[in-house]
């Protein structure tokens, strides 16, 4: 459906998207004191006076956050601030334990960058506003029969979270179409896993994304009415809202109607957005510089030290997969997005496997893996080494491996966790070349084919096909179909 | 009681006699404790009283003291109830934080504990150090040992009352717009605001973070400059701490003030003071200028906007300091139907009217489309004020003024007029926005026979000239009057 749309919308409507990334960054420690970062640790456990905001107990920042952010500004091409403010956002809330949070407001560490977005082999910049510094809220359960709001007995506060180092990655309104707003998700997610900074793990918080979303007829320039939505725990959630949301404002706009500027809630399960609060209710954050902490003054020196120590980013390394292992952009852009997908390529490579043989297995078969059990490239890497893959390469490059056995073998292996040479012996997978075993099922199988035989010999060439079919039967899949087509013509060229 | 009981010397001289082993710190806590038995009931400087504690911790810190090697070992102190204490009750003055414990210690009491201090107790001030009589705390007002029918001046009011009335040798309290000074100056006793970020802030309980300074109330300068030795000194906890190293204030005490430059403030002695007042400070700058200094007149030009301008940033930091008692993770709550309505019901019940005045305005100041017109100008006209010191000290070394423009006025005199009351801290608003360091030492008697303070100012880390100067005037001046109530 979001597909079909979008061809007509985009001819009537141009969708205006920006997006709000929040990223915890997966330092030891939290931001402004000594307590564990940790995620899933028993509630109020990594605790103390300063983020539980006790009386008296002050701020001191964590200079590997600052690193952290530098690091993801640089990647993204920002200006890094030489210096910079904390300032206060007010505003009450259970969850957060001083009541503000401190964050960033006029003068953030990093501002004016950009990413490269592809969809459909067409790239397109996004602006990056700003990157900022900020610490995360506690967690609020509401307990009671529904797990609504409104209907809660009472409310749980779990403050492991609270102030723990977050960072707001902010877009211009570039994005044009929800499945760009996919691909720059992906995109800054693959960059955030490249530099080590963070988690990046949509289902438990540790990268959120809030999106604003407009619609204005095509050919205009004046932004529309801009609508906030939130609740977004998943790259397909966020495309899916964003496809919703732009149909019911596009809807709107042809009945005549108008947005209104507002905050609306994505329902996971209808796919549907709901009015959360209007602009008239919005807050009023009495922004202030945090009198707590002095201005964030970093050394141009040190910048350049972080800057000579980032890693290779996902869009360099598929321009290198490409160029270097001749990948086509579809794998390039699987294997070289995902940092753990690369290490396992460059790793079966390094042992001599071919690369594109490498790029198609992992593309499909393992890929196809991966998918049905849910698992990542790191775990699959337990299970199936990149030296495994490269051995059942070349067992298969040398003849020993049908393309058949070779999957079977691969199934087996992550199936049983058993060597691949050993499941190979015991289930007999090994490529049967040797003639006389090949031309004792050949004999066999022509002696209890005669009908097959006479009408191939009557010019049906198609039945050949058949007869090979019965041989690898017999074989239970270990003979080199090659050979035994080959062997079966000889004989049956014989009188 | 005759004013010469142990409770009543200086640490300085404490000190000695601990060295000499002439007493031990059992005796100088049980003298205290006397004192405190006998007086406050009267005088209501104590909120919490930890006599036990300081019992114990006495006998503990017995032969620390008489090695001598820290100089606040085995000398009793009493704190004001905004700096926390771990295990032991800190309210700051207010019913919201009325059983609140807290589970550590603020980095001053810290130092102090591991050089051997003994804690006597918590001393009552005004609702999170709001105020400038002591009235606006929940637990009732102090009274000035001086004449009980007065206030001892706020918010430390209770820090200041038990050093004057021999309840306490010294005791730290906190100046954000002059509250250590002013109240050392309507008791008679010294007072020290360092500069700002030379004692740690971590636990003292935030209510403007930009202002709020840990100060000294002692019986001498010598004794500011012996506490200031182990109070001072970069904090790892305090990220506005300044890189300083601890040192030992009490080396520039050299009695020599001969050549240096003072600057008697113009502003500070017009309109507004008290007859007392003026001439009280008036001869003791002549007494200064007899040792040899030079004295001048200064302008501070913008200081009439400081209280302006005082009075829009503090109150913002407290709006936004303050919202974390909201009883959901520790003090007062009062239920409610659902959590907002928990937070607005204890707030509602647990803040005073001060408070409430305070956050509100600062609310206000920092609202949208406000914020550039209140908020954003009195940072400007703060830096103007800190140019004027600027000034100031390019011609002179310290520059004097009286601490406040009147002695001790009466209880309920001002409770009325918040804007009477806000005039008291005139004079010492200036030094908190700048964040220069400055003194109140006790000058004389005036006609109703109250104690007149007056106050030096010094640039920022200017403390040991400033001690300097205080301490060759103190002795100049031999202050040696005792209030009525501890003569007996």
């Amino acid at each position: 459906m979001a597909g079909a749309s979008t061809t007509a919308v985009a001819q009537e409507f141009e969708t205006v998207i920006g997006l709000e990334c929040h990223v915890e960054l997966s330092t030891t420690t939290k931001m402004f004191c000594g307590c564990r970062n940790e995620f899933g640790a028993p509630p109020n456990t990594n605790v103390c006076p300063v983020c539980l905001g006790h009386p008296g107990s002050l701020p001191v920042p964590n200079e590997r956050a600052i690193e952290y952010i530098v690091r993801i500004g640089l990647a993204l091409g920002c200006d890094i601030a030489p210096r910079s403010l904390f300032h206060r956002k007010n505003y009450f809330y259970p969850d957060m334990p001083k009541n503000f949070q401190i964050s960033q407001y006029d003068l953030p560490v990093c501002v004016g960058g950009h990413l490269d977005v592809e969809v459909d082999e067409h790239v397109r910049r996004i602006g990056i506003t700003r990157v900022h510094m900020e610490e995360d809220t506690g967690k609020t359960t509401h307990a009671g029969v529904t797990g609504r709001i409104g209907q809660a007995e009472y409310a749980l506060v779990d403050y492991n979270r609270a102030g723990v180092p977050l960072v707001e990655v902010v877009s211009e309104p570039d994005i044009r179409s929800p499945e760009e707003a996919r691909a720059y998700l992906t995109e800054l997610r693959a960059i955030l896993e490249a530099l080590g900074v963070s988690d990046v793990r949509m289902e438990e918080g540790s990268l959120r994304c809030d999106a604003n979303v407009s619609v204005r007829p095509a050919g205009s320039h004046e932004l529309g009415v801009k609508v906030e939505i939130k609740n977004l725990n998943s790259i397909r959630s966020l495309e899916r809202a964003l496809s919703h949301e732009r149909d019911r404002q596009v809807e709107l706009l042809r009945a005549g109607g108008r947005p209104v500027q507002e905050t609306r809630h994505f329902d996971e399960e209808t796919g549907t957005t709901h009015p959360l609060r209007s602009k008239e209710e919005a807050f009023d954050y009495r922004y202030f510089p945090e009198p707590d902490l002095p201005p964030l003054e970093l050394d141009p020196a040190w910048i350049e030290a972080i800057r000579a120590t980032l890693p290779e980013l996902p869009a360099a390394r598929r321009d290198r997969l490409r160029r270097e292992h001749g990948l086509r952009p579809e794998q390039a852009s699987i294997v070289g997005s995902d940092a753990r997908a690369a290490e396992y390529f460059e790793r079966a490579v390094a042992l001599g496997a071919p690369g594109p043989a490498v790029a198609r297995w992992m593309t499909q078969d393992l890929a196809a893996y991966l998918n049905r059990t849910g698992e990542g490239w790191e775990e699959l890497a337990k299970r199936f080494s990149p030296e495994a893959l490269a051995d059942l390469l070349r067992r298969s490059e040398e003849g020993e491996l049908s393309s058949t056995g070779a999957k079977a073998a691969f199934e087996l292996v992550v199936e049983t966790g058993r060597p691949l040479g050993e499941v190979i012996e015991e289930r007999g997978l090994r490529q049967v070349s040797d003639t006389s075993q090949l031309e004792a099922w050949v004999d066999e199988v022509i002696a209890e084919n005669p009908r097959l035989v006479e009408q191939f010999r009557g010019g049906k060439e198609g039945v050949l096909n058949a007869l090979v079919g019965q041989v690898m039967k017999r074989s239970a899949g270990s003979a080199n179909p090659q050979a035994v087509s080959e062997l079966l013509r000889s004989r049956l060229a014989e009188p | 009681m005759s004013g010469d009981e142990l409770c009543d010397l200086t640490a300085t001289e404490l000190r000695s006699r601990l060295v000499e082993g002439e007493i031990s710190p059992s005796e100088i806590v049980e003298s205290c404790l006397h004192r405190i038995e006998v007086l406050d009931g009267q005088v209501r400087a104590f909120l919490t009283p930890t006599p036990d504690l300081a019992r114990e911790r006495a006998r503990a810190v017995a032969e620390l003291a008489r090695a001598g090697t820290s100089p606040v070992a085995g000398i009793p102190i009493a704190l004001k109830d905004v700096l926390t204490t771990r295990g032991i009750r800190t309210t700051c003055g207010s019913r919201i934080l009325e059983t609140y414990v807290p589970p550590y210690d603020c980095t001053a009491w810290a130092r102090l504990s591991a050089g051997g201090s003994i804690l006597l107790g918590k001393t009552n001030c005004d609702e999170f150090a709001m105020g400038s009589s002591n009235e606006n705390s929940a637990f009732g007002p102090v009274h000035n040992p001086w004449n009980l029918d007065t206030v001892p001046g706020g918010s430390s009011g209770g820090s200041a009352a038990a050093v004057a009335a021999g309840e306490a040798v010294w005791a730290l309290g906190t100046d954000t717009g002059g509250s250590v000074r002013q109240p050392a100056a309507l008791c008679g006793v010294v007072g020290l605001k360092p500069t700002y970020g030379l004692i740690s802030r971590y636990g003292l309980i935030a209510f403007a973070s930009s202002l709020d300074t840990v100060g000294t109330f002692t019986r001498s300068v010598r004794d500011a400059a012996m506490l200031l030795s182990v109070l001072g000194g970069r904090d790892p906890m305090d990220a506005t701490s300044l890189d300083q190293p601890a040192r030992d204030y009490t080396a520039s005490l050299s009695g020599e003030v001969r050549g240096l430059r003072v600057g008697v403030v113009r502003e500070a002695l017009g309109e507004g003071v008290e007859p007392g007042v003026r001439s009280g400070v008036r001869s003791a700058i002549d007494r200064l200028e007899g040792l040899g200094a030079t004295v001048g007149e200064v302008s501070l030009p913008h200081a009439d906007y400081a209280l302006s301008a005082y009075y829009l940033i503090a109150p913002s930091e407290c709006s936004s300091n303050l919202a974390r008692y909201d009883g959901v993770r520790y003090g007062l709550r009062v239920p409610g139907e659902d959590s907002m309505q928990m937070m607005m019901r204890t707030r509602g019940a647990g803040f005073g009217p001060e408070v409430k005045r305070r956050i509100m305005l600062g609310t206000y100041a920092l609202s949208a489309g406000y914020y550039e017109a209140y908020y954003g100008q009195a940072q400007k006209v703060r830096t103007l004020i800190i140019r004027d010191y600027e000034r100031a000290f390019a011609s002179f070394d310290v520059l004097v003024s009286p601490t406040s423009p009147t002695t001790a006025f009466r209880i309920g005199e001002r409770t009325d007029d918040p804007l009477a009351m806000y005039l008291s801290d005139v004079f010492t608003i200036p030094a908190n926005l700048a964040g220069v360091p400055a003194i109140s030492i006790p000058c004389g008697l005036d006609e109703k026979g109250l104690p007149v303070g007056l106050q030096l100012t010094a640039p920022v880390l200017g403390e040991e000239l400033l001690l300097r100067v205080a301490d060759a005037l103190e002795h100049e001046l031999a202050f040696d009057a005792v209030p009525g109530l501890v003569r007996g």
